[in-house]
């Protein structure tokens, strides 16, 4: 199997209803709808420890959430119960997560960083693996750190390698925690521009920012947490 | 200040007296693990010991005015003990060889021993001398003539010799079939025979030697006072009495007394010729011990890396079973590694050995091997237990939103990365291992410091073969060192 081919609209449908969040038994938000059409480009602002990142990690599977369902392609969650593996699997092929601390395999290159799923998971050949991934590093710009370990990367360069092995395979859903956070002004724009093409093939992007600016230049919907209610702007 | 003064001296005064009456003490050295009727804990009261060595002993004692007190020593230490002075003389079957002569200060032998061959039963008719037993296995007991007799049939006749710790395994080990004969004091086979028929002894014996009491070189004062004590008691017959007593008197004995009270000189050792390292200068002695302390090197290394092996493999098995299993793998799991840890590795290996030897007969080698891994085992479990824990857990939580199953997180991401923090303190117990390796000389394996010990004795000091010793420890465990310290740089 290769990685799921962008375009293909089903895939790329996420859906909310009536998602209620806590972290460590405290309430963060309730009665969260969202119904993310392919193509969206959303940014998810809000305080710091408002959520944001609960959100993500409920969607990617990584926690599981109080009450409601959260639908990505064909997996769904359901909330107040256990996670099972093949939802996870399923899950694993539709969504991909893109953390603010970048957490690159410390003991990889940041090549092999992005190869590895697609050689393991999807099984895609080493040197067609290799092509694409040196492709990916050459649109983030980053191309020339092909070898480097993480640790020898800058923050902006550790985000993007972090970038481009989400993309490696092609998640018709991406999540991104803070993208911007390690990144000057004209990498942010380039940034901006990045995410916006990644959506033109009708992949949909969730994307948390404190970013007033990135949310207003590139993003096609704003949400905002508040006081554990998310609304959007219209 | 004065009050302490007044203290000290007061303190130091009856330190003083104490060391004064210590001379009314006749401390003697012996290993009641050697049994009766040498030196044993008396059944019913195992504070005290009891034995024919203990009434010597005894015997000695009162003739110099003195109380006798025992000192536990191990056998094959008992010599370098007495030169440290922890006693003023060792008694306990101790032979009568040119090295002990040369070395210490000896007393007369007091004692006449055949060194006799005892084979099963139904091999008595074909199996009579050590000729007979080309390309088969003949134990005795380490560090003994009986031992020395056996390396040199090695040579000439091609057996198999095989030493121990003890006396009392090669007999049962003979009767299991892992030895075709034991060649040992005839007081040791008297003994046996009793209590574990099934073999047979030759009463022809392969020498005959003495047992003797010995004392620290320089000591020769208080020898002679001994020997004038041990004549006395062989002419007025409490010697006799005392062999009567314990079931070994007999005509030998009869003759070394007439041999010794005729003033006549005895040989240490007659029917086999004593080859012993003493007799050689030091240096011509370590190049003649050298060749088998390099094979007995070899023994060590292969033990440690095959035992290193396995104990990884298992480790990282049980580890792995720990973390992922399920709740009844993770409990066997855990009381696996708490039993292995809980309990002593020379207790493990007598287990696998002679424990089980009724359902499993595992070679020596084979017992040692896996005693060693399945120990190791557990404490390599939780090295990389704790390791696998300490990979943080965004790394894990990247690998799962990229699609890879627990597995393959395990094998490509978590695993790998648990290996380099776990390099440094696998490299520690990998040296550990090395050392803990000489524990299996107790299962009759000659590895290094089994090999040190015999070449010690026979030479009758430890300095040089324990320098070579150490040098050969550290040939093999430094260049290790080197080879972690280099990938741990090269991953970093």
């Amino acid at each position: 199997m290769t990685p799921s081919t962008p375009g293909l609209h089903e895939e790329s449908r996420l859906a909310l209803r009536d998602v209620t969040l806590s972290r460590a038994g405290r309430p963060l938000i309730a009665g969260l709808n969202l119904d993310a059409r392919p193509g969206d480009l959303i940014a998810l602002r809000g305080p710091s420890g408002c959520g944001k990142t609960t959100i993500l990690r409920a969607i990617a599977g990584l926690d599981p959430f109080e009450r409601g369902t959260i639908s990505v392609g064909d997996a769904c969650l359901e909330g107040g119960t256990a996670l099972n593996r093949a939802t996870l699997h399923r899950l694993g092929r539709s969504v991909g997560l893109v953390f603010q601390f970048h957490c690159l395999f410390e003991h990889m290159s940041a090549l092999q960083n992005i190869c590895l799923a697609p050689r393991h998971v999807y099984r895609v050949a080493p040197e067609a693996a290799e092509r694409a991934a040196r492709d990916l590093l050459r649109q983030l710009g980053v191309e020339s750190r092909a070898d480097a370990r993480p640790r020898e990367l800058s923050g902006g360069e550790a985000q993007r390698v972090a970038i481009a092995r989400a993309l490696a395979v092609n998640p018709p859903v991406l999540l991104m925690d803070e993208p911007m956070a390690s990144l000057d002004a004209s990498r942010r724009a380039e940034l901006g521009a990045l995410l916006q093409k990644l959506t033109e093939s009708g992949r949909t992007l969730l994307v948390t920012t404190h970013d007033e600016r990135f949310a207003e230049d590139f993003a096609t919907r704003v949400l905002t947490v508040e006081s554990g209610t998310v609304r959007e702007r219209i | 200040m004065f009050r302490l003064v007044a203290a000290i001296v007061m303190i130091s005064g009856g330190a003083a007296t104490l060391l004064a009456q210590s001379p009314a003490i006749f401390r003697w050295a012996g290993d009641a693990e050697g049994g009766a009727p040498y030196v044993e804990a008396d059944p019913s009261d195992p504070s005290r010991v009891v034995g024919f060595d203990v009434e010597v002993a005894e015997l000695i004692a009162k003739g110099l005015g003195r109380e006798p007190r025992f000192v536990e020593v191990a056998f094959t230490s008992i010599d370098q003990s007495i030169v440290r002075g922890d006693a003023d003389i060792g008694l306990s079957g101790i032979e009568d060889t040119p090295a002990r002569r040369a070395g210490y200060a000896v007393t007369l032998p007091y004692y006449q021993f055949r060194e006799v061959l005892s084979v099963r039963s139904a091999d008595a008719g074909q199996l009579r001398t050590l000729a007979d037993l080309r390309g088969r296995r003949v134990g005795t007991l380490s560090g003994t003539i009986a031992y020395e007799i056996l390396l040199a049939a090695e040579r000439d006749h091609g057996i198999v010799a095989v030493s121990y710790d003890d006396d009392v395994h090669p007999y049962s080990d003979l009767l299991i079939g892992r030895l075709d004969a034991v060649l040992l004091d005839n007081v040791l086979a008297d003994r046996r025979s009793r209590t574990a028929p099934g073999f047979v002894t030759h009463p022809e014996p392969v020498a005959v030697s003495h047992y003797v009491g010995v004392l620290a070189p320089g000591n020769e004062v208080l020898r002679d006072r001994i020997n004038g004590i041990l004549l006395d008691a062989m002419k007025d017959g409490r010697l006799e009495a005392i062999y009567k007593k314990w079931k070994i008197w007999n005509d030998d004995q009869r003759q070394l007394f007439a041999q010794a009270l005729g003033g006549e000189s005895i040989a240490p050792v007659t029917g086999y010729k004593t080859d012993s390292a003493a007799a050689l200068s030091k240096w011509d002695a370590t190049r003649r011990y050298l060749p088998s302390l390099f094979r007995a090197a070899v023994i060590t290394l292969v033990l440690s890396c095959g035992a290193m092996l396995i104990a990884v493999a298992l480790g990282v098995g049980i580890a792995t079973g720990r973390l992922y299993g399920g709740r009844l793998a993770r409990m066997a799991l855990t009381g696996y590694v708490e039993l292995i840890r809980g309990t002593p590795l020379l207790l493990q290996l007598f287990v696998l050995y002679y424990g089980i030897a009724a359902a499993v007969r595992l070679p020596a080698f084979v017992a040692s091997l896996l005693g060693l891994a399945l120990n190791y085992a557990a404490y390599e479990s939780e090295i990389y237990r704790g390791a696998l824990l300490a990979v943080p857990v965004g790394q894990l939580e990247a690998a799962r939103t990229l699609g890879l199953s627990e597995f393959q997180t395990l094998r490509l991401v978590r695993g790998p990365q648990a290996f380099r923090l776990a390099l440094a303190p696998m490299t520690n117990d990998f040296v550990a291992l090395l050392k803990d390796s000489s524990l299996v000389s107790v299962l009759t394996v000659v590895e290094l410091t089994k090999q040190t010990q015999i070449f010690a004795t026979n030479l009758g000091s430890w300095a040089i073969p324990g320098a070579v010793c150490a040098m050969l420890y550290l040939a093999m465990s430094l260049p290790l060192a080197g080879l972690a310290r280099r990938l741990e740089r090269r991953w970093q």
